[in-house]
């Protein structure tokens, strides 16, 4: 090994490190300015318009994001709740359907036919329809034994029905990445195969399919505020109570923030993982 | 070494075929292993030899013949296909550790799972198998961290950890670069020295004429020749033998 502590650069390369950092500079100077003129046309065009001091009197008022901000907030722990429950439901039953898919046995073909409809429906299906069918629907049929169900269960249900379809098609995208060989050589050692599957493939599977998975729970976190619409309190549902009784849309906005701010967390760890395993995916397998 | 029981073979094949749709990729087969032997399976690519391994292991469903293992026939419809491949160790030339597994629950995961052994049970047999083949400061690391030579050897040992009746190993030095071969090598020889019974499929012909008891030549997916290792390679009858032979020779 050669030894790099008393290493000169030769002029050359002096030559090249001085010119690499000015445009370094240079690049940093232009995208500053770039974004200061960006920000201060974007303000004074949008001030500028005729309307603007009654978007801003209707959109942004203190006093009433004041008001509706305890109540908004409230509602999002409705929405807290209900991601919980769909969260579980979704990743439960996405993984099922996806196992389905997987089973070759012509004894399942049934199964494997019904795993497919299901998830070509739902994910062709809007989620909005689903909601209406499931809120209005279910309710509607009176089922005996059964007495009023919330809105916010009927919500959790529809969204469950609606997530599972796109989980468990990232599912089974990460089932079949992995090398048959895997599951070969898991067989091979005398596991069965629901031991091969859990204990082998699955593993590597839900690993390799992190990163999309977890986009799909960041959509998943925006769609429980479409819950409101069957009547459950939640953050939407409440701004919106607050935006009828003052006249004015900021309670949207303080909702929309909120929201926004929930979905941080998540986004930012979605990222992390995502980084973490395309990382561990470059070191690769040698053999 | 014991006195092999000639009446009695660990492994017996009889007339085995395979087709695939039309083509006859087996044409019936024969074969037979002894405790304690090993077979060398030679023939160019493509003569069938990983999918005769993968016949006897029941990876792949035979169209013809029967296979016996230690007398009982493992080649009826109603065989319980986990216990049999419980009993018959195979090694693939690659891909074969778990990635998401540290090289020691590579090791302990069918120890464990399969034999029921608890994890201290699992994690001392584990690690005597590692001490033996010099990774044992390996065991915490993952399989992407380690030489294609030791992950090759982990999964042998992987396999033999399961104290198979018949271990089987499938060109298991092919995808591994020319200096790592050797330490593989060394290790089927180590382990001919403990008596384990294995048939290798390989392309490594002055190891098999090395330790191999019995060499089989699969042409087109028939046994055009077989015989002690010795006299095989010295004196090869068939024509296609010898074209084989020659053709390796000159690479
Ligand atoms: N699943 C399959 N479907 C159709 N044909 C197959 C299948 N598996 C193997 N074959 C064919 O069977 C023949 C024998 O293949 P096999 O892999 O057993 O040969 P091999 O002796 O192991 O060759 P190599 O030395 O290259 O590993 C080949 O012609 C191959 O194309
Ligand atoms: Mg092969």
């Amino acid at each position: 090994m050669t030894d790099n502590a008393n290493f000169e650069p030769s002029a050359a390369e002096l030559e090249r490190r001085r010119i690499r950092a000015k445009a370094h500079r240079k690049s940093i100077l232009i995208s500053l300015a770039s974004t200061v003129l960006f920000a201060v046309v974007a303000w004074f065009g949008l001030t500028s318009t005729p309307g603007w001091s009654r978007v801003q009197a209707s959109f942004f008022d203190w006093n009433t994001a004041v008001t509706a901000w305890p109540l908004v907030l409230d509602g999002l722990w409705l929405n807290l709740r209900v991601l919980v429950f769909a969260v579980i439901g979704v990743l439960f039953f996405g993984l099922i359907l996806a196992l389905l898919r997987t089973l070759k046995n012509p004894v399942f073909f049934p199964l494997r036919i019904f795993a497919r409809a299901y998830v070509d429906f739902f994910r062709g299906l809007p989620l909005i329809i689903v909601l209406y069918l499931v809120g209005f629907g279910i309710p509607g049929l009176r089922l005996p034994g059964i007495g009023r169900i919330p809105t916010e269960l009927l919500g959790v249900v529809a969204l469950i029905l609606t997530y599972s379809a796109y989980v468990a098609e990232v599912f089974r995208a990460g089932i079949e990445s992995i090398h048959p060989s895997q599951r070969l050589a898991a067989r091979s050692l005398g596991l069965s195969y629901s031991q091969s599957m859990r204990l082998v493939v699955l593993p590597q599977a839900v690993r390799r399919v992190a990163p999309p998975l977890m986009n799909d729970f960041v959509s998943l976190q925006k769609d429980v505020g479409l819950i409101s619409i069957l009547g459950a309190v939640d953050a939407v549902r409440a701004a919106q109570i607050q935006v009828a009784m003052s006249a004015n849309f900021t309670p949207y906005v303080v909702a929309g923030l909120l929201f926004v701010v929930l979905a941080i967390p998540t986004i930012r760890f979605a990222d992390r993982i995502t980084e973490k395993f395309a990382k561990r995916e470059q070191a690769g397998n040698a053999l | 070494m014991t006195e092999i029981d000639w009446n009695n073979p660990r492994l017996k094949v009889r007339g085995l075929r395979k087709n695939f749709d039309q083509k006859v990729v087996l044409g019936g087969v024969d074969l037979e292993i002894y405790p304690g032997q090993i077979v060398a399976l030679i023939g160019s690519s493509g003569s069938g030899k990983s999918t005769l391994l993968r016949c006897i292991n029941l990876i792949e469903g035979i169209s013809d013949g029967q296979i016996w293992l230690e007398g009982r026939d493992i080649s009826v419809a109603d065989i319980d296909q986990d216990e049999v491949r419980r009993e018959i160790g195979l090694v693939f030339q690659s891909y074969n550790l778990f990635a998401h597994l540290s090289i020691l629950d590579n090791i302990t995961l069918a120890l464990q799972h399969v034999q029921g052994k608890n994890q201290d049970e699992a994690e001392t047999i584990a690690m005597q198998w590692l001490e033996r083949i010099g990774l044992a400061d390996k065991a915490e690391s993952y399989p992407d961290k380690l030489s294609g030579g030791q992950q090759q050897r982990t999964a042998i040992v992987r396999a033999v950890a399961l104290n198979p009746k018949v271990l089987l190993l499938d060109e298991v030095t092919s995808a591994l670069d020319p200096e790592l071969v050797g330490e593989v090598l060394e290790l089927i020889r180590d382990l001919k020295a403990t008596g384990t019974t294995i048939i290798m499929a390989t392309h490594e012909l002055s190891f098999a004429r090395d330790v191999a008891d019995w060499v089989v030549f699969l042409d087109k997916g028939v046994v055009a020749e077989e015989g002690e290792a010795a006299e095989f390679f010295a004196n090869p009858k068939n024509e296609r033998t010898r074209e084989f032979l020659s053709r390796l020779k000159a690479l």
